[in-house]
C-alpha cells in the first residue's frame, strides 16, 4: 500500500484498533487533520483545550485499561499537553501522544510555534521519539503502543515534523503486526523461589495485613486478588489508586490507607507483622514517615517495574513481576500447601481492627443544616448504586468521593492520584463516557478544580456526553483552607474563591442543564432528578458547608498512629 | 561509595540526555561521564561515575536499566576491574629548569610530552582518577596553563564482560 505520511498515521491507528483520537488541530499537524477527514474508522474528539486531550484520553485509558490517544500541534499545543502527560505518567496510565513538529529542515531555527517537545517532555514519559524519516513511522508508532502499554505502563509521546506528514510523497506501508527491542523486554513471571518465600512468611503471619494499588487494576487482577484475599481471610486495604481493585462493600476490606484513610486501615498498617505490598509503591502518601513505617513488619511487595522495590522503603522479600501472574502462582502454591494461617492469631486480629472500626473514623454530622459535602457522595452512591464510574478532581472532593463511594469494581475511580490534577475530572469524565456510552459517569470536582477545564463542557455538548457534575462547592479551595486552618493558623492565604459564576446559568449557556441545591434535603431529589435525564449534562451545583474538613488526617511526614479523627476527637 | 557504572545503550540521538535528565531529575551526583560509539556502530558505550550510599546506587542503576535506550550496565567497581582516565595539560615552560623539572615529572607518572613550544609543554597522562589527582599536585600550580581530562572509563578484568549475549 503507497500511502503518505500523514495517511500512515491514521491507517496504523485503525490497524492498531485506536476507536478514538482525542485532538486539536494546528499548522504543524493539518496533513494529518485532512487523512483523518477522509475516512471514518478512527474518530476524532475536538476538546477545547489539549491539556483536556490529554485528560479525556486518560480517562479513556483508565476505564478501559486501552490506550489513550492524542493528538495536538506543534508549540503551544505540546506544551498544553504536558500537565496531562505528567498526570498519566506518575499514575502509569497507558497514552500515546502525537504532537505535531515544525519541518526536519526548521527544526533549531526558533520557528513558529517550534518547541523540543521531546525534551521538554522526557521527563514525564515512559519513553519518546522523534520520527525523521517517513519510512521508520510505521515502526515508531508501533513502539510507541507497545513501550505504553506493557510492563509499566505509561505515555509514550512521538513528535512528527510536518514534512513528514507530506501529502505528495507516497511511500509503502505495511501495518507491523509486532514489535522487539532488544533493549526493552519487560518480564511478567516473579522469580518461583521468592513467590515461594513470600507465601511462607504470609502464612506464618499473626497479625498480617495486605496492602494493594493501582498495580492490581493495571495487571487485571482484581479477580485473583479476590480469590487470595478471601481463601486466606486477611485484612485488606486499597491505595487511592488501587480503590475497586477489592470489593469495598467485603468485610474483609477495611478501607483506604494514607493521608486520610480509614483509622482501622492506617493502625492495622503500623500494627501488622507481615505485610504483603501488591502493585502499590510505597507513596508519601501512603506511608508518612518512612522510619515509622510497619515498624513490626516484614514486608513482601509484588512490583513489576523493579525500580519501585526498596525505593522509599526497604523490603524482605521483593518479587518483581507482573501482579496477576505472581498471584495466580500464589494461589496455586497456597492449594497445594498443607499449612493454613494460624486460626487463633487471626481471630485475635480481627477482634483488634473490629475494635478500631468501632471509632466510626469516618463520622460527621448528619442533623447538619448545612450541606455536608459527604452526605451528597453516599446519596451519590446510593442512587447510583454503586455502578457508576466516578472521575475526580484533586482537593477535599476527591478524599471524600474516595472515602465514601464504595468501589467494589476495578476501572470505575479514576482520579489523578500522583500529580494531583486540578482540572483533570471533567474531561477525563468525556473519555470515559465515550467509552461506554451506557454507563451512568458523574464527575466530582469543586467550584476551584472544575473552572481549570470548564471549557470541556463545550465538547460535552458538542459530542452529546450526558456526564453529571458533581461540584460540592464551598467558596474555598477547600484542602488549600484546611491546611491553612490546620498548620497556618487559619490565615487564608489566597484560598477563597472569590467572584465565582453562576454555574447553573453558565450550564445552561452551554447548552446543559443546571441546578443549584443548597439545602440538606434537596439533596437526594436534584440527584435522582439529574440521574434520571439519561441524556444531558447535568451540573448540579451543591452549596456546601465551607469549614468541613477531611478527616481522618494524618499530617505530612507522621506516622499511622498519629492520626487526627476530627476537630473534637484529637489524637487516636 | 564511588562508582562507576558501565552502560550499553542504543546509539540514538537524544539518548545521552535520557541519562543526564535522569541523573539531574532525581538529584543524582555526576562525578564523570564518558560516552562514544561501539566497535557495533548501533550501541554506545557510557561509563559513569557517581557517589552514593548503597541505596542510592541501587536506585541509580534500577532507574537507569528502566530508561527504553538503555540495553544493558553494569557497576563493574563490584569486581576486579581496571580505570583508566586521559588527561593534556599545558605547563609553562620556559627556562631550562622548569624544562628540565616537567620532563623529569612526566617520565616518573610515564606520561609523555607531546607537543612542544617555546614556552610550554602539553603532557599525556593515562591512569586512574587518582593517579591524574596526583600529578597535578606535584606540578607548581602556577605553572599550569590548562587541563583536559576525560573522565574515567573502565572495564571489567577477565571473564566478566559487558555484552549483548
Amino acid at each position: 500500500m503507497q500511502l503518505s505520511g500523514a495517511e500512515i498515521i491514521v491507517q496504523f491507528l485503525k490497524d492498531e484498533g485506536v476507536e478514538y483520537v482525542f485532538g486539536y488541530p494546528g499548522g504543524a499537524v493539518l496533513h494529518i487533520y485532512d487523512a483523518l477527514f477522509q475516512q471514518e474508522a478512527v474518530r476524532h474528539i475536538l476538546v477545547r483545550h489539549e491539556q483536556g486531550a490529554t485528560h479525556a484520553a486518560d480517562g479513556y485509558a483508565r476505564s478501559t485499561g486501552k490506550p489513550g490517544v492524542v493528538l495536538v500541534t506543534s508549540g503551544p499545543g505540546a506544551t498544553n499537553a504536558v500537565t496531562g502527560i505528567a498526570t498519566a505518567y506518575m499514575d502509569s496510565i497507558p497514552m500515546v501522544v502525537l504532537t505535531g513538529q515544525v519541518s526536519t529542515t526548521s527544526i533549531g531555527s526558533d520557528a513558529f510555534q517550534e518547541v523540543d517537545a521531546v525534551g521538554i517532555t522526557r521527563p514525564c514519559v515512559k519513553h519518546n521519539f522523534l520520527v525523521k524519516n517517513a519510512h521508520d513511522l510505521a515502526a515508531t508508532l508501533k513502539k510507541a503502543f507497545y513501550i505504553a502499554t506493557t510492563g509499566r505502563p505509561g505515555p509514550v509521546v512521538v513528535d512528527i515534523p510536518k514534512n513528514i506528514t507530506d501529502p505528495k510523497i507516497k511511500i509503502p506501508y505495511l501495518y507491523p503486526a509486532s514489535v522487539s527491542l532488544r533493549s526493552y523486554q519487560p518480564s511478567p513471571q516473579g522469580d518461583p523461589g521468592q513467590i515461594k518465600r513470600a507465601l511462607e512468611l504470609v502464612l506464618a503471619a499473626k497479625q498480617p495485613m495486605i496492602y494493594t494499588g493501582g498495580g492490581v487494576v493495571w495487571s487485571h487482577a482484581s479477580k485473583e486478588l479476590t480469590d487470595f484475599t478471601r481463601r486466606l481471610g486477611y485484612p485488606i486495604t486499597n491505595t487511592l489508586m488501587g480503590l475497586g481493585s477489592y470489593p469495598a462493600t467485603d468485610k474483609q476490606f477495611i478501607g483506604m490507607l494514607g493521608m486520610h484513610g480509614t483509622y482501622e486501615a492506617n493502625m492495622a498498617m503500623h500494627e501488622c507483622d507481615v505485610l504483603l505490598a501488591v502493585g502499590a509503591r510505597f507513596d508519601d502518601r501512603v506511608t508518612g514517615d518512612t522510619k515509622l513505617f510497619c515498624p513490626h513488619a516484614k514486608i513482601i511487595h509484588i512490583d513489576i517495574d523493579p525500580a519501585s522495590i526498596s525505593k522509599t522503603v526497604r523490603v524482605d522479600v521483593p518479587i518483581v513481576g507482573d501482579v496477576k501472574h505472581v498471584l495466580i502462582d500464589m494461589i496455586t502454591l497456597l492449594q497445594d500447601n498443607k499449612r493454613k494461617p494460624d486460626a487463633t492469631a487471626l481471630a485475635a486480629w480481627w477482634k483488634q481492627i473490629d475494635a478500631w472500626r468501632g471509632k466510626d473514623c469516618l463520622r460527621y454530622d448528619r442533623a447538619s443544616k448545612l450541606i455536608k459535602p459527604q452526605a451528597v457522595i453516599e446519596k451519590l452512591y446510593e442512587i447510583t448504586q454503586g455502578e457508576a464510574y466516578i472521575t475526580s478532581d484533586v482537593g477535599q472532593h476527591q478524599m471524600w468521593a474516595a472515602q465514601f463511594y464504595k468501589f467494589n469494581q476495578p476501572l470505575r475511580w479514576i482520579n489523578s492520584g500522583g500529580l494531583g490534577t486540578m482540572g483533570f475530572g471533567l474531561p477525563a469524565a468525556l473519555g470515559v463516557q465515550l467509552a461506554h456510552p451506557k454507563a451512568t459517569v458523574a464527575c466530582v470536582t469543586g467550584e476551584a478544580s472544575i473552572q481549570m477545564c470548564i471549557q470541556e463542557l463545550s465538547t460535552a455538548m458538542q459530542y452529546s456526553l450526558p456526564v453529571k457534575v458533581i461540584n460540592l462547592n464551598n467558596r474555598y479551595m477547600g484542602m488549600v483552607r484546611q491546611w491553612q486552618e490546620f498548620f497556618y493558623e487559619s490565615r487564608y492565604s489566597h484560598s477563597y474563591m472569590e467572584a465565582l459564576p453562576d454555574f447553573v446559568k453558565l450550564a445552561e449557556s452551554y447548552g446543559h442543564v443546571g441546578m443549584r441545591i443548597d439545602k440538606p434535603g434537596e439533596v437526594e431529589a436534584a440527584l435522582k432528578e439529574a440521574f434520571a435525564l439519561k441524556n444531558r449534562l447535568v451540573f448540579l451545583d451543591f452549596i456546601t458547608d465551607q469549614k468541613e474538613n477531611v478527616y481522618p488526617m494524618i499530617a505530612a511526614g507522621k506516622a499511622h498512629n498519629e492520626m487526627h479523627l476530627s476537630s473534637e476527637r484529637e489524637l487516636a | 561509595m564511588r562508582h562507576i557504572i558501565s552502560i550499553l545503550m542504543e546509539n540514538e540521538s537524544g539518548a545521552l540526555s535520557r541519562v543526564s535528565g535522569l541523573f539531574s531529575a532525581r538529584g543524582y551526583n555526576i562525578e564523570s561521564l564518558t560516552v562514544a560509539p561501539t566497535e557495533d556502530a548501533s550501541l554506545s558505550r557510557m561509563t559513569i561515575v557517581t557517589r552514593g550510599s548503597d541505596v542510592v546506587i541501587d536506585q541509580i542503576t534500577k532507574q537507569l536499566n528502566k530508561l527504553v535506550d538503555i540495553v544493558k550496565l553494569a557497576d563493574i567497581t563490584e569486581g576486579r576491574h581496571i580505570e583508566r582516565e586521559l588527561m593534556l595539560i599545558k605547563l609553562r615552560a620556559a627556562d631550562k629548569d622548569q624544562r628540565a623539572e616537567v620532563k623529569r615529572l612526566t617520565d616518573i607518572f610515564r606520561g609523555r610530552i607531546i607537543d612542544v613550544s617555546e614556552s610550554s609543554y602539553i603532557i599525556e597522562l593515562t591512569g586512574s582518577g587518582d593517579k591524574l589527582d596526583a600529578f597535578i599536585a606535584a606540578i607548581d600550580p602556577t605553572a599550569i596553563v590548562e587541563t583536559v581530562r576525560s573522565g574515567s572509563t573502565g572495564i571489567a578484568r577477565g571473564e566478566n564482560s559487558l555484552q549483548i549475549t
